[in-house]
């Protein structure tokens, strides 16, 4: 793969994420019954900085929970290499809380959509947000998010890759090109 | 892990995923909703050349629960009783498009047989007095659970050793992750020899200082054939919380069941504190769906 851009550095990564946790409080008037969940691997470290910054900001808590969105994929027949299955964690009860999913990249839509099946067997939620850092579009069902980090129009072949200091050591998002074969 | 017929080659690692995956699937059995789409599309038949109850209902219900269509096949009302071969039944209902069988049978090999002949992947629902790898499992994994870890533990075994398709699959298994196994009964019902395992006619050698005890079935017929005494048995193997005084304190004592209460082992002692026979049967389903999970998802079609 080449490397093609930086789209953010861990500057303007955490200006975003704070404009992210501002513009949730501000869309639920508040954190009375709201509740984050962080969609495995890179959501749960976000997930935790924007109830990080709400605490900051707003000096309550929001509960954050996990989860993994495996075993609901929509191609978990088809596929020729099984996928780890990870922990869920939500210590709490979803039924009536406004929940903000949180991921890292918006793509094609089917992991939002298989956290949003996921959700609807643990309880039922007053609301779903979702929240992501970017957004590079190639939507493939009629999903959109809420908040937003970036907006990135990418081509098929290009990836984002979002490095997070809790996993990858570093805060930065970019933009490689996969090599024609 | 193509199929799962016992422990031969395979590796700690390859048991500590499984067992992960497990730990996901009791979250799972919590819920509100006991049910994930993982294995949507996917048809699993319980095959069961043997009567059982409780590993049939425990597998079909991890199979629905996880969104798997599944046929059961009884021998007992099949037309085995009119003559049809194993192969054959097995081909009749690979024709009508399964992808895994759970086969259990009363003759070891059965499980081994049918891989020749299905496409489908097989698992062992317990052969002969061969293999149960879905018990050992959920054994390991309550053992964890009680444990934390099996490293350089001692897991005493008791009873009828020799009949034991249980007692073998746990032979095998609970080494693969550092403990080391007493098994204990009757000279009668001892094997010669089983690797991996401590062999000694004596119960008390075999608590002694024990982190976990695990009590066998006295079948009927092993005293029926003349292999031992009920009252002698009762006498000498009998686990007892006298007995247990030997243990670790509060050692867990697990049985895969069905119990013959005040046979085995004093009845009481399988209602008390100690005893982890309900949530073997719990943690069952889990290690079943993540074997259901483990051998399906990502296999060739």
């Amino acid at each position: 793969m080449r490397f093609k851009a930086e789209l953010l550095n861990a500057e303007e990564m955490r200006r975003a994420l704070y404009r992210i946790a501002h513009e949730i409080v501000e869309a639920n008037k508040g954190v009375e019954g709201l509740a984050l969940i962080g969609i495995h691997t890179r959501g749960i470290p976000l997930a935790e900085r924007i109830a990080r910054y709400i605490r900051e900001f707003e000096g309550k808590e929001v509960p954050v929970g996990i989860l993994d969105i495996t075993l609901y994929r929509d191609d978990l027949s088809e596929i020729g290499v099984r996928p780890q299955v990870r922990e869920t964690r939500i210590p709490f009860d979803i039924t009536g809380k406004a929940l903000v999913l949180v991921d890292d990249v918006l793509y094609t839509g089917r992991t939002a959509r298989a956290a949003l099946d996921a959700l609807m067997d643990l309880g039922r939620p007053r609301r779903i947000y979702l929240a992501v850092l970017v957004d590079r579009g190639h939507r493939e069902l009629p999903i959109r998010a809420d908040f937003v980090g970036k907006n990135v129009p990418t081509a098929r072949n290009e990836v984002v890759k979002v490095k997070l200091s809790e996993v990858d050591g570093e805060d930065r998002v970019e933009l490689w090109e996969r090599e024609e074969a | 892990m193509r199929h799962l017929l016992d422990f031969q080659g395979w590796t700690r690692p390859e048991v500590e995923n499984l067992l992960d995956t497990a730990r996901v699937m009791s979250e799972v059995l919590e819920r509100p909703v006991k049910k994930v789409p993982a294995l949507q599309g996917f048809t699993v038949a319980t095959v069961f050349f043997e009567p059982s109850t409780r590993t049939r209902i425990s597998f079909e219900l991890a199979a629905r629960r996880m969104s798997a269509d599944v046929v059961s096949f009884a021998a007992q009302a099949s037309s085995l009783q009119k003559g049809e071969s194993y192969k054959d039944t097995l081909l009749t209902l690979e024709a009508m498009g399964i992808d895994a069988y759970v086969i259990r049978a009363d003759s070891a090999g059965v499980p081994h047989q049918a891989t020749r002949w299905v496409k489908g992947v097989v698992i062992n629902g317990g052969d002969g007095r061969r293999a149960h790898p879905t018990q050992a499992l959920l054994d390991a994994y309550t053992l964890l659970e009680a444990l934390g870890t099996l490293e350089g533990k001692k897991i005493a075994i008791v009873g009828d050793i020799l009949h034991s398709r249980v007692a073998r699959s746990n032979v095998e298994l609970l080494p693969l992750l550092g403990a080391e196994v007493w098994v204990a009964g009757p000279p009668t019902l001892l094997p010669q020899t089983l690797p991996g395992a401590r062999l000694t006619p004596h119960l008390e050698e075999a608590l002694a200082e024990a982190d976990a005890v695990m009590v066998l079935r006295l079948q009927k017929e092993r005293m029926e054939a003349g292999l031992i005494h009920l009252q002698d048995y009762i006498a000498h193997y009998q686990v007892t919380e006298e007995r247990l005084r030997k243990t670790k304190p509060s050692a867990p004592l697990l049985h895969p069941g069905p119990m013959n209460r005040d046979i085995e082992l004093e009845g009481t002692l399988a209602d008390s504190e100690r005893s982890l026979v309900n949530r073997q049967v719990r943690n069952g389903q889990a290690v079943r769906m993540a074997v259901l999970y483990h051998l399906l998802v990502g296999k060739e079609r």
